[in-house]
């Protein structure tokens, strides 16, 4: 039933587990003596990571299809949460509708390796095919933000986090190097994104961006950093890289992660909201955990194409 | 189709048991997955929901899917309390659509204009006395989508010969876009829906129907601005 994966992933998410048992330990149980640790919060965020986690990990362990599956699959939960949360027009639903049928043809370009439509797929046809469809409905008013909009959300939700799935498909048939590509980016991603948060709680100050979001401190941006450094170092065995280069990668990474955070921030505070939704309890919504990622998975993947395969 | 009575069973509990089965397959196979799927709701003040009958339930309509969503709400073993009412002009128009709204949906048909007399609540309040949880649509029908018009003041009468029963309601955002009235095709939206305290009856009509409203405006405020054009 699993494929053949190499040790090391097996491996790796057993370190995932212990990482959250040490979470889990620290939030559930020196929490209940330390509030700050204790917070309803901090309690929800860990429980929903256990979750999440361990849907990735089952994703991964069980064949390449099954992840992406699980990717295309996360790839519909964000464009829903984005679509319900932009304005829409009536007229669009339909057009819509197309752009949510996108979602299985884009995956399907991954599976089949077709590069060359992988990458087109979205900027070209579905760029050139949604405003067409929008046509034949007749609406003029709001027009070009609609088009805008709707590109922006397909390209954010399904073209960018396609990559992340594109990295399976990398070296070919051995799938068990492709997991390990995945679960380099999205750990790394995912820490990051914790270590930022930590970093920033325990001696964050001065803001980054104060008008865009009061949660970005300086401290955090660099903790952030420094930590994804070092963890994509002592990952660098899931990829082909040597440790060096992927500190560096670590580090870009994280700032490319960062500015992924901060344009979700920039969206949400023109639509006047604060989380993009309530499915994870303790980090909002879908977007709001990926919004990273959006950002990473597309630039890890062209590195990691043009130097290595 | 013919020979099925156009009549509602007195109780979704008491009806058949083949229909009372498939009623139960139906919301555990399809209005769940889907609801879980196509739609995903963000329920808001869940401790508000009323955990037992009776109960009326009060919400907003925009959709076909209104009904199942609300239903979806309350776990699957007190589906057989859970009867929706409608109107009978337009649910029992045809056998096919009338056997699916009595068996399936549970309704409890609701004559809109009643002739010769009749009690038209009668069968609400028998309903309540089982203990069954009713769901009502005070604007009578579906509106045009994430709007809401004026309500009706037949809940009114309800709420003053049963005062006991809790009157919650619900406020629903999202399934008028992810299908509103005279639309086939579903499109997947995520749906807020909000729970309001419950509307004491306090003896006079017309206040019990401000506050309704009232509380209404309030859950909307909650919600995301309707902006869908």
């Amino acid at each position: 039933m699993f494929v053949r994966l190499d040790p090391t992933i097996w491996w790796t998410i057993a370190g995932i587990y212990a990482v959250l048992g040490l979470a889990s330990i620290l939030v559930f149980g020196v929490g209940r003596r330390v509030p700050a640790l204790g917070s309803r919060e901090l309690r929800q965020r860990v429980t929903s990571w256990w979750i999440m986690a361990t849907l990735f990990a089952v994703a991964i362990l069980l064949d390449r299809v099954a992840s992406l599956v699980f990717l295309g699959f996360v790839s519909f939960l964000a464009l829903k949460e984005y679509l319900s949360l932009i304005p829409t027009r009536r007229a669009d639903r339909r057009v819509l509708f197309l752009a949510y049928l996108a979602i299985p043809v884009q995956y399907w370009w991954v599976g089949t390796e077709w590069y060359g439509m992988f990458i087109i797929f979205i900027p070209v046809y579905m760029f050139l095919l949604l405003p067409v469809r929008m046509v034949l409905a007749g609406e003029t008013q709001g027009f070009l933000r609609a088009a805008g909009t709707l590109h922006w959300g397909l390209t954010i939700c399904v073209f960018s986090l396609s990559h992340a799935a594109y990295l399976l498909m990398l070296p070919g048939a051995d799938a068990g190097v492709g997991a390990g590509l995945l679960l380099f980016l999205v750990i790394v991603t995912e820490a990051n994104d914790v270590a930022q948060y930590f970093w920033g709680k325990l001696f964050g100050r001065a803001r980054v961006t104060p008008t865009i979001s009061p949660n970005k401190t300086w401290a955090g941006l660099i903790g952030g950093i420094a930590t994804s450094a070092v963890l994509a170092g002592l990952l660098a065995f899931l990829t082909p890289m040597v440790w060096w280069i992927a500190t560096l990668i670590g580090a870009g990474g994280a700032i490319a992660g960062f500015c992924g955070d901060l344009v979700m921030s920039a969206v949400k505070r023109d639509l006047s909201i604060k989380d993009t939704g309530g499915m994870l309890p303790g980090h909002g919504g879908i977007l709001d955990r990926v919004d990273s990622l959006v950002f990473t998975a597309p630039l890890f993947m062209h590195f990691i194409r043009y130097f290595y395969y | 189709m013919t020979g099925k009575p156009i009549s509602a069973p007195t109780s979704a509990a008491t009806s058949d048991r083949p229909a009372a089965l498939l009623r139960w397959l139906f919301f555990f196979l399809i209005v769940r997955p889907a609801v879980l799927v196509l739609l995903g709701l963000n329920l808001r003040h869940r401790e508000r929901l009323t955990k037992q009958g009776p109960a009326i339930l009060v919400a907003n309509h925009n959709s076909h899917l209104d009904t199942p969503v609300l239903m979806s709400l309350f776990p699957q073993r007190l589906l057989p309390r859970l009867r929706p009412v409608a109107a009978v002009d337009y649910f029992l128009k045809d056998a096919r659509r009338a056997w699916f709204a009595c068996n399936i949906m549970g309704i409890i048909p609701l004559e809109r204009r009643p002739e010769g007399g009749a009690d038209p609540l009668l069968p609400l309040e028998r309903a309540l006395d089982r203990g069954d949880i009713l769901i009502l649509f005070p604007e009578g029908t579906r509106g045009e989508p994430e709007k809401m018009t004026a309500l009706k003041s037949g809940i009114a009468h309800l709420a003053r010969r049963r005062p006991d029963v809790p009157v919650v309601p619900i406020f629903i955002h999202g399934l008028g876009k992810a299908l509103p009235k005279g639309e086939a095709l579903l499109v997947p939206f995520f749906v807020d829906i909000f729970v309001g305290e419950r509307v004491i009856w306090t003896g006079e009509r017309a206040r019990f129907m401000e506050d309704l409203a009232a509380r209404f405006e309030e859950l909307a405020r909650e919600a995301p601005p309707p902006d869908w054009r």
